[in-house]
């Protein structure tokens, strides 16, 4: 990664991709239940899109996530996923039985919260298990 | 064997697909590519399973108002389990590169007698 | 070697072949697997889960658990490679011949 391959054709091109690329990740997270897509196809569009950050503008690209980042958003998430089926346990139902989360009267609404929370833990540890993947490849030069 | 091509055709071209990764894990010399190989394996697996789950005339396993009934759609519990299969195949193939880079970098190389060949000596 | 592993290949293709006749045909709504539990996932997942989309609803509701040992699988994949090729330094490994 020492000399960014990025000319600027291509600078451009990723400049005008990146947000979009976003937003689309975001839709695929939260409409997953409405529309094909879900936590896992989420959490490789935001992995896709840091990394063609980094690719393009190499170590001084303006955001981003770090080596040390990228290892914790991948315990996060899988944290948030094992936490989300602790709460179920202390609020008196099975592991993972949503229904018993105190979120409302309605039992599927709340089973689909729960889905959504569960579905951000996946994001967010996909997200960072290839970043993780990435920067391990790409050796130590950060 | 001829009276199933019209309902088992697919599955042939699938058998032919694991085939081709069979032969590339077992007869090719570089490592990159037998890794190639079991990639795609695992995708004729996948693709094995949810053909597994077809219909006939069934839509995409995302429920349409008006559209009711088990028949209408394709079984989703193939869909659901390949879902885990695709993420497992990235994670092994994931840990599968990182072996290679290191390999490489150990060794210099990545052709198999090379490799065997220097782990010897 | 390289006669065995066609040797392999060729009884491998006879049984994928010969297997691939007592499959159930392509599309046939009536198969075992069409049958077994995906209609009670397909009428009942809206009322149940509260997601049109069934997969979503299979993968994290009914089958939940299910996901959490996926989720973990790659959580260990990335910490795996990780340590394969080094934390931060590569240093020993360069001197290596």
């Amino acid at each position: 990664m020492k000399p960014p391959f990025g000319s600027i054709i291509l600078d451009a091109a990723f400049r005008l991709m990146i947000p979009f690329i976003l937003l689309f990740a975001v839709y695929v997270l939260v409409h997953g239940h409405y529309s094909p897509g879900g936590g896992f196809q989420a959490g490789v569009l935001f992995a896709v899109s840091v990394i063609l950050v980094r690719l393009v503008h190499g170590r001084d690209a303006a955001w981003g996530v770090s080596r040390k980042g990228a290892v914790i958003l991948a315990c996060l998430g899988t944290f948030i996923f094992g936490g989300i089926g602790l709460l179920t346990v202390i609020f008196g139902g099975n592991v993972l039985d949503y229904g018993a989360l105190p979120l409302g009267p309605h039992e599927a609404e709340v089973r689909a919260m729960g889905t959504l929370g569960i579905e951000i833990g996946v994001t967010i540890a996909v997200m960072g298990v290839i970043l993780t993947i990435f920067y391990a490849m790409i050796g130590k030069e950060d | 064997m001829w009276a199933q091509l019209s309902t088992h055709l697919q599955y042939w071209f699938i058998a032919i697909l694991l085939l081709l990764g069979l032969y590339g894990i077992l007869n090719k010399q570089n490592l990159m590519k037998k890794l190639m190989a079991m990639n795609i394996m695992q995708v004729a697996v996948i693709i094995f399973f949810l053909t597994l789950g077809q219909k006939a005339g069934g839509t995409p396993p995302v429920l349409i108002k008006g559209v009711e009934g088990a028949e209408a759609y394709v079984n989703p519990l193939p869909h659901a389990l390949m879902l885990t299969a695709v993420v497992v195949s990235l994670s092994t193939t994931g840990v599968a590169l990182a072996l290679l880079v290191r390999i490489y970098r150990h060794y210099g190389d990545l052709e198999e007698p090379d490799v065997l060949r220097r782990l010897g000596k | 070697m390289r006669r065995l592993s066609w040797l392999v290949l060729v009884f491998a293709a006879f049984v994928f072949f010969f297997a691939a006749g007592d499959l159930p045909a392509v599309g046939d709504p009536d198969s075992p697997p069409n049958t077994h539990v995906s209609p009670r996932y397909i009428e009942a997942s809206y009322k149940e889960t509260g997601a049109l989309n069934t997969v979503t609803g299979v993968l994290a509701d009914y089958r939940g658990y299910d996901t959490l040992g996926e989720t973990v699988v790659i959580f260990t994949a990335g910490i795996a490679s990780l340590l394969i090729l080094g934390w931060m330094s590569t240093k020993e490994e360069e001197n290596h011949p």
